[in-house]
């Protein structure tokens, strides 16, 4: 744990310069080549991808909790068991945090990213990482926050944070990244 | 057999190397065939300002024939005779070798051109059953030893060849500092010639061939979200065809190149849709609130296989375009998914999942037989070669993304890897039109 609030310190700041370099571009229109370059860059560097902030824009809540490392909403990723889309118990309470946290910040947005691990065919696997992303948008605005905070993408099998071919992989990339975005 | 067979792997291997400056992709053998039509091809002879051959005609011949699983040629070194045109052929000579059918040819230059002209006799009638004289040019020469392969296989075999077709297919490459970069590639089918249509640093999916083989739908990430793409092969120019919210995937032509089926989730879950390209009007052909995908044409074009979970695992059915009826298909192992249909509709091939391993099967459509033909960890994207012969797929081997065909009968292997990076989602073309 020590280890990831270091790399997530780092990568926050990683985001938040990259974000002074493009103030006022708009990144939800322009944004795709952007936007996704900057998750790859989170994907890869620390293998959770709860870097992947964009808090950029606004800096209306880029103070206090969404960038402490030892509160729950630096928590970013939620893994499922093979060809599920069951949210597990032990995530409930981090989604329902950031579901408070939308719920108080109504410009505050998000996107959810759905992946899956390698196994069985690449377009049903782009379904699951969908079905994953929606699962999580739901329990999202069950709890409070609003639809309109919440998109959903799946990248299925196509972006993977760990690269070898067993169980050990597998199971981190199958997941749904939590992105904050510039409101 | 097994020396005939080693030699004439190392044959082709320095047939591969002669050439080596644009083969980015390699043949291995990785099982053998009993049973193949034993056949001698005599290397060409070469009238031409250069000392050698642009392409070794023979080798290229000899190399399509192998891999087909149907023929065992013989190795050059035990030649006893190399002729070039039938006048000079003492069939004796090819009768003590047990060679059945013999390939002799030239090729010449005529100013700017090439004429290929080959005979292909049967050894014990002594006869001739086919021969051609062909003109072409320097860049086509390739391509033109590919036909000759078809209309060779066509002869002794009775149906079609599929060696003068081409592959397209996904590569990815990480460079040092781990930055992704994605092409869509089109090779020649024995993997030769690989260009790239597309380069993206987002993903690309699911390429797909228009009946007529000149363009390719695909799925790219290009927007930031999986988008739909169709593209002309020959020129590059390219248009969005389907950018809904939430996924646009899976593209499938339709037989008569009008529609494509495709994967839309604007409405909810996955679901199959038919985009009908004159009109760009969209008909919802599956309203489960399961994952429906990877639709392929029936090929009367009258339905739609697809893979759903409707019923837990993934699995695939049918459904009618006209009727809507569906009816599921597979029922054997919790895993079956990314079916398509051998060009006579017979055999249905898919990604078969059981125990945590998969591979790819086929399932005879009258008897509903289940037969798995590869034997890996990670099997997936099943192709047919336009003439049902074979299937291409994508496979793991040593932590890379490998491609490798099988014969539909399961008996012949063979690999096409790529030099560097990954490759997958094969989708082998159809016949030129």
């Amino acid at each position: 744990m020590k280890t990831l609030s270091k790399v997530m310190i780092v990568a926050i700041s990683v985001v938040l310069l990259a974000a002074c370099g493009t103030t006022g571009s708009k990144r939800a229109s322009t944004g795709a080549d952007r936007g996704v370059t900057e998750v790859e860059v989170g994907g890869e560097t620390a293998g959770g991808g709860a870097e992947s902030m964009g808090i950029g824009g606004s800096g209306e809540f880029a103070g206090e909790r969404l960038d402490d490392p030892s509160s729950i909403l630096s928590k970013r990723v939620i893994y499922f068991d093979f060809d599920s889309s069951d949210i597990k118990d032990e995530y409930r309470d981090i989604i329902k945090a950031h579901a408070t946290y939308l719920a108080n910040h109504p410009s505050a947005s998000i996107v959810l990213e759905g992946h899956a691990d390698e196994r069985g065919s690449r377009e049903y696997n782009i379904g699951l990482g969908e079905r994953r992303a929606k699962a999580v948008s739901r329990f999202l605005t069950l709890q409070g926050a609003s639809s309109s905070q919440v998109e959903t993408i799946s990248y299925g099998e196509e972006r993977p944070v760990a690269f070898g071919h067993d169980e050990s992989s597998w199971k981190l990339n199958r997941r749904v990244e939590i992105v904050y975005q510039g409101s | 057999m097994r020396i005939a067979l080693k030699s004439l792997l190392a044959l082709i291997m320095s047939v591969s190397i002669w050439t080596n400056a644009q083969a980015a992709l390699t043949i291995e053998i990785t099982q053998g065939m009993e049973g193949a039509l034993p056949v001698a091809i005599v290397p060409f002879d070469w009238e031409g300002p250069l000392p050698e051959a642009p392409v070794d005609m023979a080798g290229v011949i000899t190399s399509d024939l192998y891999r087909s699983g149907r023929f065992a040629p013989l190795p050059e070194k035990d030649f006893l005779a190399r002729p070039h045109e039938g006048s000079q052929i003492n069939f004796t000579n090819w009768r003590i070798l047990d060679v059945d059918n013999l390939v002799v040819g030239r090729l010449r230059t005529v100013g700017d051109e090439y004429v290929v002209q080959f005979q292909l006799f049967d050894v014990f009638r002594t006869t001739q059953v086919t021969g051609y004289s062909i003109r072409t040019n320097e860049q086509n020469l390739r391509h033109t030893a590919h036909q000759i392969s078809d209309i060779i296989y066509e002869a002794l075999i009775g149906e079609p060849g599929a060696f003068a077709t081409r592959i397209a297919y996904v590569t990815e490459t990480r460079n040092a500092s781990g930055k992704r970069r994605y092409s869509l590639q089109v090779a020649d089918a024995d993997g030769f010639n690989p260009q790239p249509v597309l380069n993206s640093s987002q993903p690309l999916m699911s390429p797909s061939w228009s009946p007529d083989g000149k363009k390719l739908a695909y799925v790219s990430f290009e927007n930031g979200r999986p988008h739909i793409f169709i593209q002309n092969v020959r020129t590059g120019s390219r248009q969005l065809v389907s950018s809904h919210k939430g996924l646009n995937g899976a593209p499938a032509w339709s037989p008569d190149g009008r529609r494509l089926a495709i994967v839309l989730s604007k409405d909810g879950s996955p679901d199959i849709y038919i985009l009908n390209l004159d009109n760009n009007r969209l008909q919802r052909l599956t309203r489960s609130y399961a994952i429906d995908t990877e639709p392929a044409w029936t090929p009367d074009g009258r339905s739609i296989i697809f893979t759903s979970d409707r019923g837990g695992g993934p699995q695939i059915y049918r459904v009618g375009i006209a009727d809507g009826r569906e009816e599921r298909l597979t029922f054997e192992g919790p895993y079956n998914a990314r079916a398509s249909l051998s060009p006579d509709g017979q055999l249905l091939a898919m990604v078969h999942g059981d125990n945590g391993i998969y591979n790819i099967a086929v399932m005879e459509m009258d008897t509903g037989a289940l037969r798995v033909l590869t034997d890996a960890r990670l099997d997936e994207s099943p192709s047919f070669a336009p003439n049902g012969s074979m299937i291409l797929y994508a496979t793991e081997d040593r932590n890379r993304g490998v491609l490798q065909a099988v014969s539909v009968d399961g008996r012949v292997r063979q690999r096409l890897f790529l030099q560097q990076g990954d490759a997958r989602e094969p989708a082998w073309s159809p016949y030129d039109k």
